[in-house]
């Protein structure tokens, strides 16, 4: 204790400097969260282009992250996995893997964006257009949305008639030239490119045709129906599709 | 206290990792049973030092050294020889109070955009806080944990020190050479750190 019995070789307060410097930095974080979590995510795609390990994936800031409403994340695998088209149809229909792959393919690239900020760009959809499925099913002449359940037991979504039969809306069944897996709501799971990342129900199971709009689970929770990047739930991001 | 912070902070990377890291999200599966605590060891973090802050004077006292840098730790700081300079380094060493003022600080960081990351939905935080929070929170984890990597990797760079912080006890040698000023001040009686 030698050095505070004498002031002038008590030293510098740098401790106390040290941490309300962190303290402010964080704070800074916190205030201007988006625009530090834009510039990470440039960083971390123009970084992911050239690295075979996937690692620039867990940048923070940066790449995928997963979100699942139940206690961890649910499968089925391809083999047994089934998928029903049904609600106010005039055709049933109950498909599997195999099935989906057999109809007309459509292939769509767009920047996925999460809306608590995060964004992939780039990201390689494949899989059949939802309205293809409408189609050959035939939805009864007065109904007016359409709902996705998720073989989770919770996790639902809805969209509008309007919105369903848009050709930027998929069901899809490969992700960057793979089968979608389950942390990505694989098998099968829907992809509503002009929306934000929650109107794209993760581990589909019923598609079902109904006549009034039936809110999800986080329109429950009060996010908007209506969905669109850049222009709901308070934010501006770039329009992804 | 160093040893529950200790086990705290453990559980904290490890639940932490298995929330972030989707491989192993998926081997680990309950995700809110993760979560969960993941949010308990977070919430009770701090508390093993703000009791020991209350209870102890000692560790009051080594709160005041830690937070202050003498003209010996900023030479100690600068000189690569700094081990074998002879310099008065007293129960500190400049690197040892950097490291530790930058540790309170990103925790207090870290407990703060945790906090945010937790609160209820009525609260109903503005969505670009919630993001500005999660990225925070990610970022200063990255550096606690090199931080915390370093600590460890001194602690077995130095048994001595280890065995003191286990025992109480330092080794006069030790104390000596690496904390001559200090060593000078308790010769006769070994001390409680």
């Amino acid at each position: 204790m030698t050095e505070l019995e004498d002031p002038a070789e008590a030293g510098r307060p740098v401790g106390r400097r040290v941490v309300l410097g962190l303290l402010g930095l964080g704070t800074a974080g916190v205030v201007f969260g988006p625009t530090v979590s834009r510039g990470l995510g440039a960083v971390s795609s123009a970084l992911s282009r050239h690295d075979p390990t996937g690692l620039s994936s867990y940048i923070p800031g940066a790449g995928w992250r997963y979100y699942t409403v139940t206690d961890g994340f649910p499968y089925q695998p391809p083999s047994s996995y089934r998928l029903s088209v049904g609600g106010n149809v005039a055709k049933e229909l109950t498909l599997t893997t195999t099935d989906l792959r057999a109809r007309p393919r459509t292939r769509l690239t767009a920047d996925f964006q999460c809306v608590t900020g995060w964004r992939v760009r780039g990201v390689r959809w494949e899989g059949v257009r939802l309205s293809e499925l409408l189609d050959e099913a035939i939805p009864d002449s007065d109904q007016t949305a359409v709902q996705f359940v998720s073989y989770d037991g919770t996790y639902t979504e809805s969209l509008t008639m309007t919105e369903a039969r848009r050709a930027d809306v998929l069901v899809a069944d490969t992700l960057d030239g793979q089968p979608i897996g389950r942390a990505h709501g694989g098998p099968v799971r829907l992809l509503v490119a002009p929306m934000y990342g929650y109107k794209s129900c993760k581990w589909l199971s019923q598609i079902r045709v109904t006549s009034k709009l039936i809110p999800g689970y986080w329109e429950q929770l009060g996010y908007d129906q209506e969905a669109w990047v850049g222009r709901s739930n308070g934010r501006r991001d770039a329009p992804t599709s | 206290m160093h040893r529950v912070t200790s086990v705290l902070v453990g559980v904290l990377a490890a639940t932490g990792a298995v929330l972030y890291f989707e491989p192993l999200a998926l081997i680990f599966g309950r995700r809110l049973l993760v979560e969960g605590t993941h949010i308990v060891a977070g919430l009770l973090l701090p508390f093993p030092t703000l009791i020991g802050l209350w209870f102890s004077p000692e560790l009051r006292a080594d709160v005041r050294l830690l937070g202050r840098l003498t003209k010996v730790d900023g030479e100690w700081l600068r000189r690569r020889d700094r081990r074998t300079a002879g310099l008065a380094v007293g129960k500190f060493n400049g690197g040892q109070k950097l490291a530790a003022s930058t540790l309170v600080g990103a925790g207090a960081v870290l407990f703060g955009t945790g906090l945010l990351l937790i609160a209820p939905a009525r609260i109903n935080l503005p969505v670009s806080v919630r993001e500005g929070a999660t990225v925070t929170h990610d970022l200063f984890t990255f550096g606690v944990v090199l931080l915390l990597t370093g600590h460890i990797w001194m602690a077995f760079r130095h048994p001595a020190a280890r065995a003191a912080m286990r025992h109480g006890d330092i080794d006069l040698d030790y104390a000596e050479r690496e904390h001559p000023a200090w060593a000078a001040t308790y010769r006769s009686t070994p001390t409680r750190r």
